[in-house]
C-alpha cells in the first residue's frame, strides 16, 4: 500500500474548528479532540464543556499563571474564559444526559455504518476498561463527531460495516473528521464530503470497509 | 451546641472497618481527600468497598490503599492510568473486583440514593456491554437501562472550607462527585482547607448544607 499522505493532527482538529458555529456548547474528548479548542478563536463564542464540571474552558494557562484547582477532564490545567461556570457532577452530567449539550466530539477505535461506535474498550483480557463519560456523551449530546486516523496502526479500516470492538452507544454518530477525509454518517451508510488536499475519493475508499456515497 | 469538628484523622474515621464501603470524592487531584484517604492505609483494613471516579490513577492515596490490599472491590468509571499500576495488576490476578459504570451513570447512581430515589432509568449505555443482565424498557421510543441508587457506609469528601455546623464550599474543579457523595453516605467525613466561624459562610454560596455531613477535620486549625 503507498502512503497516503493527509491532513496532520493539527490539522484534523483545524478542519473540524471550523465547522463549530457560534453558541454551541461542546464537550471535547480526552486526546487528539482536545486539539480542537486551539482551532476555535475566542471572538467565536463556543462554550466548550468538562464533565468535571467546567462549562466555559479558556484557553491553557501561561506560566506562572497556573491554578491546581482548575483541571479538564484530561486532568490538564485549564483557564476559564469570561462567562464560564463551574458545577459538580450532577449539574455536569445534566449538560450530558438532559440532551442540552450541542456536539461531543470524540476519539474512536470504529465507526459502522449506522452510526454505532467504539471507543471505550479493546476487549483484550488484562487491560482495564475505562469508560469514563464517553456512554453518556455517546447518548445524550444532540450530536457525535468523531475526530480519529482513517486506518488503525495496524492497516485494519477504522470506518467499518459493523463495529467489532464493544460499543460505546448506538447510531449516535453523525460525522467523521479523519486525517484523509470528512464522512457523513447518514441513514444510507457513509457519506464523502471532503478529501485532504492530495487525496482521492479512491484512495479513501480504499481504506474504508464499507462503501462512500 | 452543634460542633462537627473532630480534632485528629484517627476520630474523624473512627467507625470504619473491615468491609466497609466508601465513597471518596475527587477528579483526579482535585478535591481529593487525600488525608482522610492516608489515614485510611494507617488502619489496616481489609475488605473494602471503595466508589469514586478513577481507581488505577497515580495521585493520592487510594493507590496506596490498593496496594495494600485493603480494597476488595472498586465501582468506578475510569480505572485507567498512565502506565501499569497495582490495581491493574490485582485485577490481572483476581484479587480485586471490578465494577466499571458509567461516568454520568454512576454521578447518577450516587445522586439517587442521596435524594431518596431507589432506581432510574437511562438511555445511557443501553445496547452496550455495560447494560448486559441488565433490565431495560423502551421509554418514549428509547431503550432505557434499569440502574439503582448507590449508597455507601461512609463518605470522605474534600472542601475548601467549613463550619462546624458542616457547611462546605469547594473550589474549582473540587466540587466533582463531593456534594453528591455527602448526601449518600450514612456517615460523610469531610475534610477542609479552611475552618470557618459559624456564619461566616456567606448561606448563598454554602454548596453542601452542613446536614449532609456529619464530622470535620481540618488540619491545623481550631476555629
Amino acid at each position: 500500500m503507498t502512503e497516503i499522505k493527509g491532513w496532520s493532527r493539527p490539522d484534523m482538529a483545524r478542519r473540524l474548528a471550523a465547522d463549530i458555529p457560534e453558541g454551541w456548547a461542546v464537550n471535547l474528548g480526552i486526546g487528539l479532540p482536545t486539539l480542537v479548542a486551539n482551532h476555535v478563536p475566542l471572538d467565536r463564542e463556543v462554550i466548550f464543556h468538562s464533565e468535571n464540571g467546567v462549562l466555559g474552558v479558556g484557553p491553557a494557562p501561561a506560566p506562572g499563571q497556573e491554578d491546581p484547582w482548575m483541571i479538564n477532564a484530561g486532568k490538564q490545567l485549564i483557564t476559564l474564559r469570561p462567562g464560564a461556570s463551574l458545577m459538580g457532577q450532577a449539574d455536569s452530567f445534566a449538560v450530558i444526559r438532559g440532551r442540552h449539550l450541542d456536539l461531543a466530539v470524540l476519539g474512536g477505535y470504529q465507526v459502522a455504518t449506522n452510526g454505532d461506535f467504539a471507543n471505550w474498550s479493546t476487549g483484550r483480557a488484562g487491560e482495564a476498561p475505562a469508560v469514563g463519560g464517553a456512554m453518556d456523551l455517546g447518548a445524550g449530546a444532540k450530536q457525535v463527531w468523531v475526530l480519529m486516523e482513517h486506518v488503525a496502526k495496524d492497516g485494519a479500516a477504522k470506518l467499518v460495516e459493523s463495529c467489532s470492538y464493544p460499543l460505546t452507544a448506538r447510531g449516535s454518530v453523525t460525522r467523521v473528521y479523519t486525517d484523509l477525509a470528512v464522512v457523513d454518517v447518514t441513514p444510507s451508510g457513509f457519506l464523502l464530503r471532503e478529501c485532504a488536499p492530495g487525496v482521492s475519493r479512491a484512495d479513501v475508499q480504499a481504506v474504508t470497509g464499507a462503501p462512500l456515497a | 451546641m452543634i460542633d462537627k469538628f473532630v480534632p485528629s484523622v484517627e476520630a474523624a474515621l473512627d467507625g470504619i472497618g473491615d468491609g466497609a464501603s466508601l465513597m471518596i470524592g475527587g477528579f483526579g487531584t482535585v478535591g481529593q481527600p487525600d488525608i482522610l484517604v492516608d489515614g485510611l492505609i494507617a488502619r489496616g483494613l481489609r475488605g473494602l468497598v471503595v466508589i469514586a471516579n478513577n481507581a488505577g490513577g497515580d495521585f493520592g492515596g487510594l493507590p496506596k490503599l490498593i496496594e495494600q490490599g485493603a480494597i476488595a472491590k472498586v465501582i468506578c468509571s475510569y480505572p485507567r492510568a498512565t502506565g501499569k499500576t497495582a490495581f491493574d495488576a490485582l485485577l490481572a490476578a483476581g484479587k480485586i473486583e471490578l465494577e466499571i459504570v458509567p461516568q454520568g451513570t454512576l454521578a447518577e447512581r450516587i445522586r439517587a440514593a442521596g435524594v431518596g430515589v431507589p432506581a432510574f432509568y437511562t438511555p445511557t449505555a443501553a445496547g452496550t456491554a455495560l447494560a448486559m443482565g441488565k433490565e431495560t424498557r423502551m421509554i418514549n421510543g428509547q431503550e432505557s437501562v434499569l440502574e439503582y441508587a448507590l449508597d455507601a457506609d461512609f463518605a470522605l469528601v474534600q472542601a475548601w472550607e467549613a463550619d462546624r455546623w458542616g457547611n462546605l464550599t469547594y473550589r474549582g474543579t473540587g466540587r466533582n462527585f463531593n456534594p453528591i457523595m455527602a448526601a449518600a453516605a450514612r456517615v460523610t467525613i469531610a475534610t477542609a482547607h479552611h475552618a470557618r466561624p459559624l456564619g461566616a459562610l456567606d448561606p448563598e454560596h454554602v454548596m453542601t448544607p452542613g446536614l449532609f455531613v456529619q464530622r470535620v477535620f481540618v488540619a491545623g486549625s481550631a476555629p
